[in-house]
């Protein structure tokens, strides 16, 4: 049988309907694969081949031990509600088999999808009916759910299912009776376009026509903002191109939601390309609205540009102190000295030091005031403008970066250095107060800022190590994104970076060299047996107690054959290592394997000579302490732990 | 082609025609019209509310001094309250806006996630900005909470910006040229007061002054707050003239913060004591208002 739900509600945050689809689709329908669709009114979920009535079944009830005697069974057959004589003995139980009949599917899908339906996970939720009443994303307005051409009937914040929709709020109808089939097609006339798919190929076609620079994200947001997108071109005085193209295309992306125009690669050209909800602008109304208000949205930039140029960055420093950092935290004012002072203390020269002094002096800008996702971009540009050299207006317009995993980082030395100590420099204050991320919650984006440091450390090959920037809490924070880093954006697998973290973390460019020196030599046929050695050895020192020293083993203890092989074998690696690069280092150790498998078949560490038995924990020792320092081959998991 | 009070007009014959009491602006200083207590207390409690009225909202940080043809000082707005919101809320709006004379089958609306937020009055809502052709003309809220309190039933609050629905109709690219009335602008009627005012908010308002009546203000709420519990007949107490004293440390809040005033250390600690003020008159309205029924 077919099967049709459809959510009617108001207006939805787009950027919460993919994760809403995701959901839908994973909804349980008697094995079936649902096909979902949404749009800002309505969460969609088609699906075939449902049945009409769940199958009979014999349910098996488990009871009471038979060694329990006969009032146990009588009392479970009470419980169950039947003859003692139904319940039969079965092994050491008493049990009871019951049939049970199928049921109507949908009388089941009655019971469970209103359960279902709410048990939709949003990012915030609201009430509308009342405190008791249910909680959902917006208010839910009418309910269509069918299975063949029968109602699948419910009731849920008030609402009955039915099998009447609506159309598009102003050119559709306000109620139209609809069935499994033919449903999408009901829709589309009434302006409609049910698939998100199609709904952002059309915007890419008409958009693309139009001239428009796609970007994605804008994309995106258009094709679940509206029901039946179409796209209109306008235009705008070219004298606004004066203004700096950041402003332009923010204002036009990120406030008024157009895509900007290029005359030639790179070049924003006087037009812009609306995506409207509606079908037309045939008398060509909503253009000169959309005209209009980029028109006074341009003013309003360039009042700011103009304005904010006329006083100094520099003078607006010292402004910093009405503009909060955090409430526990003091001002921006503070903030600059903090990142000044740690700049100059990681070795940043005068440019560098001027950046960091005035990267934040653009918060007390008119401009960053309103268009907040400009700020560091327009620090720069003003700084450029009002005469700063090239190094310092570069390094303020690019210390915000990298704003996401993807990102690149800041691409001049100077910009590295302020990017970093603004980062260092947030993590570090709100640990201080105890601004610690927990689970989900990350108010200030502090593993973005973390993920950020991580990304500058090793992408620009920064000599900074770890503990020259953090301690203690922070420096696990920091050590788990430099994992997630690693494993999850260079895809190194997780015990390998283990294993490397685990014999130290220096400067990330090391980490980096250590690890892609372990990569490249785990798979050669020495190395797993060799890390699987290694750890064998840790358990034995460990199980002995072995605290260790500094000691090297006594040769004259030793037995000649394996172990004095072995540690023949250990000199020359340890000499052969010593100013080896990493792979080639890592390659030499693989080569113990032999001489280390031959020393654990032939010989007893648990000699009964004390002292031979302590010189060989002691070559033991020395072997895993000399050849940890790359990577710590213990944290390896090796083939043969997988598979149990 | 309707001046500036003809649309007025229409809008409050709409929400008349649809039950609401049309009031008059309150007459204490406030930021925005939820801050009235035709909205800040009347959403609060189960009795079923319906209001419309315009409410000179003033923000003194946004004096442009007469010169941004879209920024003011003080600007209008029109406030609705639905409580509770009725399912066709949404519906009913957009029959104010063809009210009005927008033909939407002309235009382009779309409802964007925008929730709002009051952390002076410890109230938030869910909701949108109703954008008309890219304009953004109305706020539009469900309530979730006011003065930290639940509210139950859940209002629906439609706050329209007048000045920019009034300039779009009128096609006029600066609320100065809006048509009050026949042969009368906009600029006529407010431009003094917005040049005035912003002198006053951004260079003589007198801040030691103001921090003074900020603490007497807030002393008077306070010691009127401190007395309703042992206050014998409550239906008399007088928790609305508390609420007023609310009102005018929120509007000296903001005319501080405009004058450059409020360092960062102060400025968290004078929201919470504004806040403190705003949640505890709530609470009184609330329990007043069961002592009531």
């Amino acid at each position: 049988m077919n099967f049709l739900l459809e959510i009617g509600t108001e207006e939805i945050p787009h950027w919460m309907l993919p994760g809403a689809l995701k959901q839908l689709a994973a909804m349980d329908l008697f094995g079936t694969t649902p096909q979902v669709d949404a749009t800002p009114r309505r969460l969609v979920v088609r699906a075939t081949g449902l049945p009409e009535r769940t199958p009979n079944e014999e349910q098996i009830i488990k009871g009471p031990p038979i060694s329990a005697g006969d009032r146990a069974a009588a009392g479970f057959a009470k419980k169950q509600g039947v003859e003692l004589e139904t319940v039969r003995k079965a092994g050491d139980y008493y049990e009871l088999r019951k049939d049970v009949l199928g049921r109507a599917v949908r009388d089941l899908l009655a019971e469970s999808l209103p359960a279902a339906i709410l048990g939709l996970q949003w990012p915030k939720t609201m009430y509308w009916t009342g405190q008791n009443g249910p909680r959902f994303i917006r208010p839910i307005r009418w309910i269509v759910a069918l299975l063949g051409d029968q109602i699948i009937s419910f009731e849920m914040a008030g609402v009955k299912s039915g099998s009447v929709t609506r159309g598009h709020r102003r050119l559709g109808l306000a109620s139209i009776p609809v069935a499994f089939d033919g449903y999408e097609s009901e829709l589309r006339k009434n302006f409609v376009i049910l698939s998100s798919e199609e709904r952002r190929e059309k915007i890419e076609r008409e958009a693309g026509a139009l001239g428009a620079k796609l970007d994605v994200e804008l994309l995106e947001t258009l094709t679940f903002i509206t029901e039946y997108p179409t796209a209109i071109k306008g235009a705008f005085d070219p004298a606004y191109l004066e203004l700096p193209a950041e402003v332009l295309t923010t204002v036009m992306r990120h406030h008024q939601k157009y895509f900007s125009v290029e005359s030639e690669p790179g070049k924003l050209a006087s037009h812009f390309v609306a995506v409207m909800n509606t079908s037309g602008d045939r008398e060509g109304l909503v253009k000169r609205g959309n005209e209009r208000v980029l028109k006074a949205r341009f003013n309003d930039a360039r009042f700011f540009w103009t304005t904010d140029l006329d006083r100094a960055l520099v003078d607006r420093v010292k402004d910093l102190d009405r503009v909060t950092f955090h409430a526990k935290l003091g001002s921006y004012f503070f903030k600059t000295e903090r990142v000044k002072a740690l700049v100059e203390e990681l070795g940043g020269n005068a440019n560098a030091q001027s950046a960091a002094y005035l990267c934040k002096a653009d918060l007390t800008t008119e401009m960053v005031k309103e268009f907040t996702d400009l700020q560091g971009i327009m620090g720069g540009l003003y700084a450029r403008a009002q005469g700063e050299p090239e190094p310092v207006w570069r390094a303020i317009y690019e210390h915000y970066k990298p704003l996401s995993m993807e990102d690149s980082i800041p691409a001049t030395p100077e910009g590295r250095l302020v990017a970093l100590a603004d980062k260092v420099d947030t993590l570090q204050q709100c640990f201080r107060v105890g601004l610690v991320p927990t689970g989900s919650r990350d108010p200030f984006a502090l593993r973005r800022a973390a993920q950020g440091v991580v990304k500058i450390l090793v992408e620009a090959k920064l000599d900074y190590e770890l503990t020259d920037l953090a301690e203690g809490e922070l420096r696990e924070f920091l050590l788990d994104r430099i994992k997630y880093y690693f494993r999850e954006i260079r895809g190194f697998k997780y015990d390998e970076v283990n294993a490397v973290l685990a014999s130290g973390c220096g400067t990330l460019a090391d980490v980096e060299a250590r690890l892609t020196a372990l990569a490249a030599v785990r798979p050669t046929q020495n190395f797993e047996p060799l890390a699987a050695s290694f750890k064998r050895i840790q358990n034995i020192l460990k199980q002995a107690n072995f605290g260790g020293s500094d000691a090297s083993p006594d040769p004259s203890l030793l037995e000649a054959g394996p172990e004095a092989d072995l540690h023949k074998e250990f000199e020359r690696v340890r000499v052969a290592t010593k100013d080896a690069g990493y792979q080639t280092a890592l390659e030499d150790i693989a080569s113990l394997r032999p001489k280390v498998d031959t020393f654990f078949d032939k010989v007893l560490v648990n000699a009964k000579d004390e002292k031979v038995r302590a010189n060989r924990l002691t070559l033991l020792y020395n072997l895993l302490t000399e050849f940890s320092t790359i990577a710590d081959f213990s944290e390896i998991v090796t083939a043969g732990e997988q598979k149990s | 082609m309707d001046s500036f009070q003809q649309t007025l007009f229409k809008l409050k014959r709409y929400w008349d025609e649809r039950g609401a009491i049309i009031q008059e602006p309150y007459d204490v200083e406030v930021g925005a019209g939820t801050m009235c207590p035709e909205t800040f207390l009347r959403v609060l409690g189960p009795k079923p509310y319906r209001v419309a009225y315009v409410q000179p909202s003033r923000r003194p940080a946004d004096g442009r001094y007469g010169e941004n043809p879209n920024r003011l000082y003080k600007h209008q707005q029109l406030q609705v309250i639905l409580k509770p919101s009725p399912d066709d809320v949404l519906d009913q709006y957009l029959g104010s806006l063809e009210a009005i004379g927008i033909d939407l089958s002309k235009h382009d609306i779309k409802f964007e996630e925008d929730n709002w937020e009051a952390p002076t009055l410890g109230a938030w809502g869910v909701g949108w900005q109703v954008m008309l052709d890219g304009l953004e003309i109305t706020q539009f809220t469900y309530f979730q909470q006011c003065g930290g309190i639940d509210v139950d039933p859940v209002p629906a609050e439609i706050t329209y910006g007048l000045e920019r629905i009034v300039a779009f109709l009128q096609g006029v690219d600066s609320v100065y040229d809006i048509e009050w009335t026949r042969g009368v602008k906009y600029s006529e009627v407010r431009l003094t007061e917005e040049l005035q005012f912003s002198v006053y908010n951004f260079e003589m308002a007198n801040v030691e002054r103001l921090w003074r009546l900020l603490t007497e203000y807030e002393a008077e709420c306070k010691e009127l707050l401190a007395q309703y519990d042992k206050y014998e007949a409550k239906r008399r107490f007088p928790v609305l003239a508390a609420y007023d004293q609310v009102l005018k440390c929120s509007h000296l809040f903001n005319l501080l913060d405009a004058r450059g005033a409020i360092s960062v250390t102060e400025r968290v600690g004078v929201i919470k004591r504004v806040r403190d003020l705003a949640v505890g008159t709530a609470k009184l309205w609330v329990d007043q208002q069961q002592e009531a029924a």
